[in-house]
């Protein structure tokens, strides 16, 4: 397992959230959709210009700017690949 | 019996297809006591039962963000509705109930409507209600709100939950040994001082306090400053000792913990998966291909060119009749009464006034129509998705691009159903800069004046003009956005944390119910300022009228013309002469005269005009207004223009005394400007940019008072003037020194 940064990782990549360092509105904004540690995110897509990112999070899709998804540190598989469908 | 009750939910979750099915036709839109928020109420009776229902707007939490949003939450405790109907989407339960969580800390008496179980069904999600109503000790209703499914058991379990409950219960939800200890400390606090206790349940305060919650802080200071004190002493004790011990904020904890609670629950049995759930949704597929990299952006392209031209192509018609009709109401009116003050004012202050309001009401219906499609299909968060990363450059959101488009961002559309459009924007400071700048577009009322100087100046490359002076109207409009977000309307940007909801099929009803409320709320509120500000103009350009000896020598001139024409016929009135010269116009001798005492009628209005206040206020601003290149006529026209864009053409035309100058066929002016020594293509380019770029029409300036504030209506008036006219001077004198007229 590694930790990286949620700008860093590549498309259709799965991970947990380890930590949302941020405060204040942007924080709050950040957690009411769900991005809290512990859940699980799909990195769906980004925009024709690489920001912001489209990810999928229980359920459900949300965008997410490449500087507020700075705040965001995910646990992924190592080494960093689209992981197959074979675990547990 | 009699029930309020309140309608909320995460944006996305099916609110308003259930508030127009529950209150069908039977709804209208409120203004909140003392500030200009708006809310929607519907009506409806069950079993016996009169039932009022308020839509809130959707909220992903109760942190109120907005103005909007903070009125919602007010709404709750002040109004204190007997049930608060919570629509949560069975296809993405955790995150809805995040707002749920905080409904049951505010104690109100709640009733869950689970919606769209066929969506989720569809996707292998199956939720048990019963378990999830006795985890959460509320009622929940499966219900589909498209169909109606379920509704008559929703408002029954509603009516029962108002017979039984008459008081709040708020539930305490556990955050962890450190903060709960804290919040006891709080809960103490504040139940020893009562503080808020009217309003709030105290452990709702605690954690909003926690939370760092901008109202209710500005709101604890002032009905007890000594308690508010101590509070955010122990919150900042608190907030520290989190950091340093577990580099975290509280209101982090909080999040976590809440989301801890909602997944302890579904847990439980509620919710279960038929098959995979990383299938990938029909929704994906189709974003597979529209927020393509390289095909998204072309689709769009298309797809909103295909609105614009529907929206302006399929208007044209009723737009069409709509100006015939007006135009007979006018012919009637001008038959019907004697010439006079009187006469003039109805036919050019009210009938020309409100017609030119009531003349938009198809295209914004259209428009509105369109974007409650791409809106209600989900299609429109795409849109600001792909453009965001360009938008925010200047200071703007990925969701402008819709009210710029609107306005004329591909020439030919209109400030007004752009300035509309910018509902749609959830982030205020971007809102307001968007508002502000999408007047700059080249709406379609422009298109005749850039025609008629392009055609004049620059006759052998329109096009090319055409089309840069379009890229000028996106160039300034975006810095001028820029200006703003970093002057008057500076400020973080707002996180773009946005949902992309699966695509659906919107529903006719819901469109109808859409577009119908907007546009009767530009009737309604648009036409009443409207004809008033038009009267103003009316008598702004009529008044003091020429005097009696002035009449008379232009009367002389006519008499003398016709006397000279016609010696021997029967004396007739100038009235029928000129009739008859218009009724038979093969006979030359008849077809001059008519043309020589049209001049002659012209030089009177041209007179009465330059006479008018309008006139005068032209004449004195010419000192300044000639460092652009601009004479007396031209700034008449300009004022005109305010009225509506196209007055400007028609007023050159009056002003330079040209006979009947219409919008169709502006030759005849064209030649005239272009013979003018006071024109050239250097003052035809500052005319330009100012005519582009100066105060909106003012039936946008009542649309972006009526969006926003008449504060930011004069600012709009007053910052887009300035800035068109420097743009002017610095077109002027820098070709007139390179000597390129």
């Amino acid at each position: 397992m590694a930790l990286i940064n949620l700008r860093l990782m590549a498309k259709q990549q799965t991970g947990t959230i380890k930590t949302v360092r941020v405060g204040g509105e942007m924080g709050l904004r950040i957690r009411e959709m769900g991005l809290v540690p512990g859940t699980e995110i799909t990195i769906q897509g980004r925009a024709p210009l690489n920001d912001p990112v489209a990810l999928r999070v229980m359920g459900g899709t949300l965008t997410l700017r490449n500087n507020e998804a700075d705040y965001i540190m995910v646990e992924v598989a190592d080494p960093p690949q689209p992981p197959r469908k074979e675990c547990c | 019996m009699q029930l309020r009750m309140a309608l909320a939910g995460n944006p996305n979750a099916g609110k308003t297809t259930l508030f127009n099915q529950l209150t069908g036709a039977r709804q209208h839109v409120g203004n909140y006591p003392g500030i200009t928020v708006e809310y929607k109420e519907g009506f409806l009776r069950h079993a016996g039962t009169a039932i009022t229902l308020v839509d809130l707007p959707g909220t992903y939490s109760m942190t109120a963000y907005s103005a909007e949003e903070l009125v919602a939450r007010d709404y709750l405790v002040n109004e204190r509705p007997q049930v608060v109907i919570n629509i949560v989407d069975a296809s993405n339960l955790e995150r809805n109930l995040y707002l749920t969580c905080q409904l049951l800390e505010l104690g109100v008496p709640l009733v869950i409507a689970l919606n769209m179980v066929d969506v989720a069904k569809s996707r292998g999600i199956e939720i048990k209600a019963d378990i999830l109503a006795t985890l959460l000790r509320v009622p929940v209703v499966p219900i589909i709100a498209r169909s109606g499914f379920g509704t008559k058991e929703l408002l029954e379990a509603c009516i029962a939950t108002a017979r039984e409950e008459s008081t709040w219960d708020p539930r305490d939800l556990s955050y962890g040994e450190d903060l709960d200890t804290t919040i006891n400390e709080l809960v103490a606090l504040i139940g020893t001082a009562g503080l808020m206790s009217d309003l709030y349940p105290p452990r709702y305060t605690a954690i909003k306090y926690l939370e760092n919650d901008d109202q209710i802080l500005v709101k604890g200071r002032q009905s007890d400053p000594d308690t508010a004190k101590k509070l955010e002493g122990i919150v900042s004790l608190s907030t520290e000792h989190c950091q340093r011990t577990l580099d975290v904020y509280p209101e982090a904890i909080i999040a976590d913990h809440r989301y801890g609670y909602i997944k302890s629950i579904l847990r439980q049995g509620v919710v279960s998966h038929a098959f995979d759930t990383d299938r990938l949704y029909t929704s994906d597929k189709i974003d597979k291909v529209l927020t393509n990299r390289l095909v998204g952006p072309l689709v769009m392209l298309l797809i909103l060119f295909t609105l614009y031209s529907f929206t302006f192509t399929w208007s044209e018609a009723p737009v069409a009749w709509l100006e015939a009709l007006f135009a007979r109401l006018s012919d009637l009116i001008d038959g019907l009464l004697p010439d006079g003050l009187f006469k003039s004012m109805l036919i050019s202050g009210v009938i020309d006034g409100v017609g030119g309001v009531l003349g938009f009401v198809p295209l914004i219906m259209f428009m509105f129509f369109g974007i409650a499609v791409l809106e209600d299909s989900g299609y429109l968060a795409r849109v600001a998705f792909m453009m965001d990363r360009v938008f925010r450059i200047f200071g703007l959101h990925g969701s402008s691009v819709m009210p710029f488009i609107v306005s004329g961002g591909i020439a030919g559309g209109c400030a007004v159903p752009g300035v509309m459009a910018t509902r749609t924007l959830r982030s205020p400071k971007e809102r307001m800069a968007t508002l502000l700048t999408v007047p700059f577009m080249n709406c379609g009322a422009k298109l005749p004046v850039l025609a008629l100087l392009i055609g004049a100046f620059f006759s052998d490359n329109k096009a090319r003009y055409m089309f840069l002076f379009t890229m000028l109207a996106w160039v300034v409009a975006l810095l001028a956005a820029k200006l703003l977000r970093s002057t008057v309307l500076r400020g973080a940007p707002t996180p773009f944390v946005m949902e992309l909801p699966p695509y659906r099929f919107p529903t006719l009803r819901g469109l109808f119910i859409h577009t119908w409320e907007r546009t009767y709320q530009y009737i309604k509120k648009a036409g009443t300022v409207i004809l008033g500000i038009s009267v103003l103009l009316w008598a702004l350009m009529t008044f003091p009228g020429l005097s009696v000896e002035e009449q008379a020598v232009f009367q002389g001139q006519r008499e003398q013309l016709l006397n000279a024409s016609q010696p021997a016929a029967a004396p007739v009135t100038v009235e029928g002469e000129r009739k008859a010269a218009e009724v038979d116009p093969e006979e030359d001798m008849d077809a001059s005269l008519g043309l020589r005492l049209a001049v002659i009628d012209n030089a009177e209005q041209e007179a009465a005009l330059r006479n008018s206040l309008a006139g005068r206020f032209g004449t004195a601003l010419e000192s300044v207004s000639r460092l652009a290149g601009f004479d007396w006529r031209t700034n008449i026209a300009l004022v005109g223009g305010f009225a509506a864009k196209e007055v400007i053409v028609s007023t050159l035309g009056t002003a330079y005394s040209m006979g009947e100058v219409s919008l169709e066929e502006a030759e005849p002016l064209t030649r005239r400007l272009q013979k003018d020594p006071n024109w050239n293509r250097v003052v035809a380019v500052a005319a330009l940019v100012f005519i582009m770029f100066y105060a909106p029409c003012f039936v946008t300036v009542v649309c972006i008072a009526r969006e926003s504030s008449w504060k930011w209506a004069f600012f709009s008036m007053t910052f887009n003037t300035f800035m068109a006219f420097a743009m002017a001077v610095g077109v002027y004198q820098v070709g007139m020194f390179f000597n390129l007229g």
